[in-house]
This record gives C-alpha cells, structure tokens and sequence, in this order.
C-alpha cells in the first residue's frame, strides 16, 4: 500500500496510458521495487513473470499484490 | 520420540480418569494427532453411532511435535463423529492449549459417555480431576474461561471450552481455546456440550522431552525456520496482511461467492478486506486492526488482533465490546460478508468476536444465514419466523441480529442453529444449501477454481478448504501454477495436497507452513524428534493412508459416492461475471479420475487392494 498513487481511492486509480504500457513498465514508474511484485493479474488473470513486458489492452485492469496468501 | 506416549481415558458416564500407554504400532503409521486419533475412532466407535449419544467418543489430540521447538508446533485436533455432517470430523486449532496439553505430558485425551450433570476436566501435569460445572454450564466461552482463571489462580492455565451455542444444540459450534482459537468446524463443540463437558483446563510445566537426536532436532528446526524467515509470503505477507489478504485476491479472479453463492464477485470487498482494516477510522483515527499475532511455537504470526469502532451500532451501547480480541480471517469474513453481502466491516468483526465468545463455527455461521437470506427474498422465510427481523442480503443489522440469537439459540436462532442444509430443507428449498455433505464451502468458488470443486465434493468432512488447498497452485502460483479455469490435472494435483496435508496435520505443525515448506523441510524435523526413520515418503505413504482410513469410516457411516458432489448452482448455473463467467464446476470431468488415482470403485468405495496396500484394520 505504500507504492499507490497518490490519487488512489480504495486501492483503485484510473490510468490514460500509451497504447505500448506494459505491466512492467508501470511498476517501474510507479517505483515499486521489482522484488516486492508477486501476484499480477490482468482482468483477474494470472501473468506470469515472463510475459509482463507484454503491453497491456485498452480497459485492462491490472491488479498487483505483494508476496501473499491465505486459507 | 517425542510422543509422551500416554493418553488420557475419560469415562464421562462413571466419572472416571484412567491413563493408557499410547499405542506405538499406531503411531508408526498414522504419526499422531488428526492420523491417530482417526485409527482411535475406528477401533473404539461404531461410525453409524448418534453423534449427540454417549456411544461416540471425543478426542483431543496432540502431534509429535506439538509442544516442541519446531515452528508452529502448537497444534490440536479435536477429532469425533460430527452432528453436522455425519462423517468424520477433525477441527485443528492454534492457540497454546495444544502445546500445554503435550507438554503436562499427555499425547491425547479421550472423552467417552455422557456425564449426568455438566463438568469440566483439571489437568495439572500429573494430576487430572474432573470436577462439577454446573457454575459454568449457561455461560459463554469468555465468562467460563475468566472463572476458571480466577480459580486456578494461574495466569498459564489454558482453558478450551464450548459456549452457550453448543449447550443450545447449535449443529456447528465450535470449542474454543485461548478465548479465540478455534476447532472450529463440524460441530465438534457441539459433540463436548451433548457429553455435558463444559471444559478442558490444562498447566503442563515438564516441557516435551523423549526428543532422539536433540542436536539435530535444535539444528534442524532452526535451519527451517529460516526458511519461514526468508519466504516472501510466511516472511512478509502472512504477518503483514494476515490470510484477509485474499478479499480483494479472490475477487479478483472471480471466484468470491456473493449472496448465497448466486454471484462470483462481490462489489464492496474492498469495504471487508485487509487493506480496509488497516485504514484509520473517522471516529478515533485508529484501524480495525491494531497487532498480529502468533500461536505457540510460530514464527510466522498471522492472527489479526482487533477492535469495533465504539461508534458503530453493534457495540455502541455494549462497553464489553471495545477492547482488543481476535479478528477476522479470510474465510470469517468471507462468509459473515461477502457471502450475506454484507460490506460493513465493523458488524463482520462484531459477529466474528460473537462467533468466538459463544462458540460458533463463522463459516457455517455466515454462509447459513446466507441461506436465510435467501430463502427470505423467495418468502419462504417470513418475519413471522424471525419475529420482525427482515434478513435481508446486505444488511448488517440482519447479520448481527442472527449472530446473537444462534449464540443463545433463541427464537429463530434455533433454526439458524440447524447449519443451511437443515433449515433449507425446513424451509422446503433444499437446493439453496450450498453445501457437501452438510456442511457449508469456504470462501472459493469452485467455478473459479476448478480444482476446489474436487476438493470440496471428495473432503472427508464435508466441504472445507484445509483438506487440500489448490488455492495455492491455482491462483499464487505455489509450489506452481496451474490454470484455475481447467480441470485437466486437477484429479492428481487435489489428490497429492490432500495426502501431504494430512501428514502435515498429524505431525502437529500448521499447514500455513506449506507455502514455504514441502515435505521436504519437514521430514528432517520429524526425523530428528521421532523414533524410527521418517523419510518424504513415509510421510506421504501416512498421509495417504489417513485419508483412505477416514475415506473409510465414513463409508461405513453410510457416506457413498453419491455423496462426493455439489449443489446444483455450482454444476448448472454459470459464473455471470469475471474470468470465469459462462463457466459451471466441471466436477465430472475430475472426479473419475480422482477415483482410479485413489484405487477406489467407481462409486468411490475402498477397494481390498487399498485396504493391503496401507495394512488398514479390517
């Protein structure tokens, strides 16, 4: 939580990005360390480490978490 | 070693207490706790026994490292007939009682009979008494266990207990230890209260000995707690967000059961997750969540410590209420929230302290309400029944109405009490009880993640998620990812979590340690501690012979295959939303196959060949 932008409400901002943005590179620019990212999901999908410098679609929505789980 | 290798005998009907060595050829094959107290069951009860009558016995058990130095080692199983279900029923719990219980030098208790009048079970080491309740018998699990504090006049005493719920005949409650830990499911609470035992106090001061090499037992353990340390999850995710974590996670990938399990996400999970327990309130700028917390022996505290804000409407004029106590975990609030759509996370932490002063289960708690609901918006409830109350899916003030009349099991709170299964079929709709031989689903929708489907048609305590947690595979990617949406694979991958969680289990250690360790990491602690070589595949041989033995008991319950399936929502109406929208749970496609990896019939009974293959009694 210390990595949202700072316009975040409940977790959820709205990004205009270029049709090129990659999950990767919205990592980097928010300034989340690489090693702090552990579950990436697009539109409640897995992405697996070696495909998130695949760009993204228009109205994905992109969901990070740091290392977590539960039961 | 590591086994005290003694037991406690019980005689509730004579009022007797008589000690046993512990049966070591059983304990070589079934390790001890959840394993061994099964291989108990078998031998000593008729698995078509009434559950509530003095012919099933009820049984607390330790593991062999319960109360050592191995991380989490402070689990117990209560382990009996359930009311709820009909099968085997085997509730772990956290906490510090397992641990004292080891450590004043008993492996396991076994409770037999009915008392005629309500007692409560003293254990000082040695020294063991049962002694009369009737002071206790009406009060709650936090009264009970404040008076017997005051008696033992011991701040170390650790006390498990049933509240009012168990004694009002509740079919889901639960026994609670350290005030809120649970064993919680299948009505094991339930079982202790019919027996007219109100109480287990136990001061054990001999600490667990018998350990075989203690060198390489103090090396081991403290090699594999490192590995706890530098996991990203049990290192950092666990303590930090505890398992509410998953909220937000699960809804996500669509598979958060909303309203009774019609809808696959649910709109105000955020209201009810973790990161909204950690925002600071309005009213005193304090969050839901003030500490986590750790059981004994962990190293990995997740438990939430929490409290109400004074201002809401469940606590506003209840004082009691405002201090610290145990917060809500995934699967509580999923139920108590998510799944009555209630998105007040103050009224879920109100019924969650509720769940734990008077003993319920918050699972079947949450998710038979849910039912209610239900069955109240198609009018089959009315506020006739609920004497005005309007269950209605979202309100809060519904929720905690229900929490506190179960609690005491009046009015309506008596049917709330019968678990949904029951109280749909009352009600006339019994295809709104989502629910697998009784007992009510954890928070995954199974048309999200395929693989909980199986793993919830073929529990061998009804539907729950600790029996195989496919969870960690198909959506955190450990120990790798598989794909959610599929059920190719999932008939192999359920089976192998189900028989290394039940070597977990027996072992005294908690399954939370699984997302950093395998059996791998924790051969050599049990190796170390206990006589004999215990390798990866004698503890998955144990494993899976614990499985086939509860697999058995509860066929000659009368459990059949017919009984390994869903309701029909889950098979016929699909997902409307998310990643698994237009899917149903694909059951068929993974359960034949689950059948033939088991070497069972193709209607799911043990065959002679499996029965040789594990030396299973006949």
């Amino acid at each position: 939580m210390d990595y949202l932008p700072a316009d975040a409400v409940k977790n959820v901002v709205t990004l205009e990005v270029d049709e090129s943005t990659t999950p990767n590179q919205l990592v980097d620019k928010y300034r989340v360390p690489r090693a702090e990212v552990h579950l990436v999901l697009i539109n409640g999908i897995y992405v697996d480490e070696v495909d998130r410098d695949n760009p993204l679609n228009p109205n994905d929505t992109l969901a990070i978490w740091p290392p977590v789980a539960g039961g | 070693m590591s086994w005290t290798k003694k037991i406690l005998r019980v005689n509730l009907t004579e009022g007797s207490v008589n000690v046993e060595p512990l049966n070591m050829e059983w304990a070589s094959q079934y390790i001890g706790q959840r394993g061994l107290a099964t291989r108990y069951m078998f031998e000593e009860t008729d698995p078509q026994c009434d559950a509530l009558g003095p012919d099933n016995k009820l049984m607390f058990a330790t593991g062999p490292l319960t109360g050592t130095m191995a991380s989490t080692g402070g689990r117990y199983s209560v382990i009996t007939k359930s009311p709820l279900t009909g099968a085997i029923a085997c509730s772990n719990s956290g906490g510090f009682f397992g641990a004292e219980l080891k450590s004043a030098g008993w492996d396991m208790i076994i409770f037999e009979g009915k008392s005629p009048s309500p007692v409560m079970l003293n254990i000082i080491n040695d020294k063991v008494e049962l002694l009369p309740a009737d002071d206790l018998w009406g009060k709650s699990v936090w009264e009970t266990d404040k008076l017997i504090h005051e008696k033992a006049n011991d701040p170390q005493t650790r006390v498990a207990a049933v509240g009012r719920s168990a004694e009002a005949g509740c079919l889901y409650s639960a026994i609670i230890n350290d005030l809120h830990r649970a064993a919680g499911r299948s009505g094991v609470g339930t079982v202790m209260a019919s027996k007219n035992l109100k109480a287990v106090s136990v001061r054990g001061t001999k600490g667990v000995g018998n350990i075989k090499d203690p060198a390489r037992f103090l090396a081991s353990t403290s090699e594999q707690k490192q590995v706890l340390a530098e996991n990203a999850v049990t290192g950092q995710g666990l303590p930090a967000m505890g398992t509410q974590v998953l909220m937000n996670v699960i809804n996500e990938v669509g598979a958060l059961p909303s309203r009774n399990m019609q809808d696959v996400q649910f709109s105000e999970a955020n209201n009810i997750s973790a990161e909204a327990m950690l925002e600071p309130r309005e009213s005193d700028g304090k969050a839901n969540l003030t500490t986590n917390a750790a059981c004994f022996g962990c190293t990995i505290a997740c438990g939430r410590i929490s409290t109400i804000d004074k201002t809401h409407f469940s606590v506003e004029n209840k004082p009691e209420y405002w201090g610290n106590s145990g917060g809500l975990e995934y699967e509580a609030a999923w139920a108590m929230g998510a799944d009555t759509g209630v998105g007040d996370l103050d009224a879920l932490t109100y019924t969650n302290f509720i769940c734990n002063e008077d003993g319920m289960d918050p699972i079947t708690f949450g998710a038979t309400v849910a039912a209610a609901m239900e069955l109240f918006e198609k009018g089959a409830i009315t506020t006739e029944h609920t004497g005005g109350m309007e269950l209605k899916f979202g309100s809060a003030e519904a929720l905690t109405w229900c929490v506190d009349v179960v609690a005491t099991g009046e009015g309506f709170g008596a049917d709330l009490g019968l678990g949904s299964k029951r109280l749909c079929e009352k009600f006339g709709d019994p295809d709104l009880s989502m629910t697998v031989k009784g007992q009510e689903f954890p928070a995954y929708d199974p048309r999200g993640i395929q693989g909980m489907g199986l793993t919830y048609a073929t529990s061998n305590r009804g539907a729950c998620h600790l029996r195989s947690y496919t969870v960690a595979s198909e959506v955190l990617g450990i120990p790798e990812k598989t794909d959610p949406l599929v059920t190719d694979g999932k008939a192999g991958l359920v089976k192998a979590f189900q028989d290394a969680t039940a070597a977990v289990d027996s072992m005294g250690l908690c399954v939370f340690t699984t997302f950093a360790w395998t059996l791998d990491n924790m051969a050599p602690q049990i190796d170390a501690a206990c006589e004999g070589d215990w390798t990866v595949d004698r503890l998955l041989e144990a494993g899976e012979r614990i499985w086939n033995l509860e697999r058995e008991y509860n066929n000659r319950a009368g459990l059949t295959g017919a009984d390994d399936t869903l309701p029909p929502r889950l098979l016929k109406d699909a997902a409307k939303t998310g990643p698994a929208e237009g899917k149903v749970c694909g059951l068929d496609e993974m359960l034949p196959e689950y059948y033939g990896l088991r070497g069972w019939t193709t209607d799911g009974q043990l065959t002679d060949d499996v029965r040789q293959k594990f030396s299973l009694p006949a």
